[in-house]
């Protein structure tokens, strides 16, 4: 693997009840951050290939760890999201060609099928900032009830030199959603959006 | 856990390869458990509280029993803590309910666990974050085990919820160098030393 890894945190949240309903099944969401060297910081560096393949290597690698939080097979996934956050020596630019060119294929293998848009955010930021990660559904971008985010931060991370860089998978939408639109049973999956 | 209303559980784990230095051949793993329940004794001063740790019981143990198994069994863990963060509505000594169920939970599933499990609590609003104190499971003064975990859910907990915390983790500071009393030298009879 090309990427240099410093550091890995998975979170897996619960959910049980809400203003005191019920949730059955309760709803679960799960992020992997990696805490990585950042190759180019203090540099302008023109082609950001390397980061794309470590992209790449992310992809797969925080996607499978996601799912294994989750105790679940891929095929149950149902929504995903990606973001980075950049320490102050690297630049936003670092982030996308992270997550954009080459992380999405090896992601969806992890969660099978994924014909949707993975959803994601980047920002700049130090040790300790939150990164709210946005959540879609894996196959049809439309389906309302899984609109949704979860959010991560590690008090140490990233620092200067560093990217951190999160992937969140869910086995369920929001916890009691009923604001209508296109549901997850009638998902097509065809086209990434309906 | 008949009389606990829970509303949501999040476990976290970290696994630490490096800080700068030499890389490890084993890396340093910690594992967190949080789970936010009801208060039942939010909003009004209850002087007979002790009742609700038997209640707590189960959830520790619980909680304990995830902890070990994401760190791959009782075996590979070497240190732990134990925090609460009470709702607005409540007060500091309901968290101090937690000491005996969190801390038993934990020494119940591990052996040669005879040091003191360290804590801390504090009343907070909704994202409160908790610095949960980390130290040897069998002796309180191993200086390479001194550590901590930060934990924290940006939605709880609410007014009215307490936000339980059980932590374990797998070994010293990864790049640990400070001195003290090591693990191999250990005693184990006062679970200081």
């Amino acid at each position: 693997m090309k990427v240099k890894i410093r550091k890995i945190a998975v979170n897996v949240e619960e959910t049980r009840q809400e203003i005191g309903r019920a949730i059955s099944p309760a709803t679960r969401k799960a992020v992997a951050v990696a805490v990585i060297e950042n190759p180019f910081a203090n540099i302008y560096q023109e082609d950001l290939t390397e980061l794309m393949d470590i992209g790449a290597e992310l992809g797969e690698l925080l996607g499978r760890k996601c799912v294994e939080a989750l105790g679940i097979t891929p095929d149950q996934a149902e929504s995903y999201g990606k973001s980075a956050m950049v320490g102050e020596n690297g630049e936003l630019e670092h982030a996308a060609a992270l997550l954009h060119p080459k992380m999405g294929a090896p992601l969806r293998a992890e969660v099978e099928q994924g014909a949707a848009l993975v959803a994601s955010s980047k920002k700049m930021g130090s040790p300790g900032q939150v990164l709210d990660v946005p959540l879609g559904h894996k196959d049809a971008a439309y389906v309302r009830s899984h609109f949704d985010a979860i959010e991560v931060r590690l008090n140490d991370a990233p620092r200067m030199n560093e990217i951190m860089v999160a992937v969140a998978v869910t086995d369920s939408g929001r916890p009691l959603p009923r604001v209508g639109g296109l549901t997850h049973e009638d998902a097509i999956g065809e086209d990434g959006l309906r | 856990m008949p009389d606990l209303s829970i509303r949501k559980t999040a476990f976290s784990v970290e696994e630490i390869f490096h800080e700068g230095g030499p890389v490890p051949a084993e890396s340093l793993r910690r594992a967190a458990g949080i789970a936010i329940i009801e208060n039942p004794f939010a909003g009004r001063y209850e002087p007979d509280i002790q009742w609700f740790m038997k209640d707590l019981k189960p959830l520790g143990l619980s909680m304990a029993t995830r902890l070990v198994e994401m760190l791959g069994g009782p075996d590979q863990i070497e240190g732990y803590g134990k925090g609460a963060m009470i709702g607005e509505a409540g007060e500091l000594e309901h968290g101090a309910l937690w000491h005996a169920p969190g801390g038993y939970a934990m020494r119940e599933l591990l052996s040669n666990s005879n040091a003191i499990v360290p804590s801390t609590k504090k009343v907070v609003g909704v994202g409160g974050r908790l610095d949960v104190p980390i130290t040897h499971i069998n002796a309180s003064y191993v200086r390479s085990h001194f550590d901590s975990m930060e934990v924290g859910l940006n939605d709880a907990p609410r007014a009215r919820e307490l936000a339980l915390v059980l932590v374990m983790s797998s070994g010293a500071r990864i790049h640990n160098r400070a001195g003290g009393l090591v693990a191999q030298d250990i005693v184990g009879e006062d679970g200081l030393r």
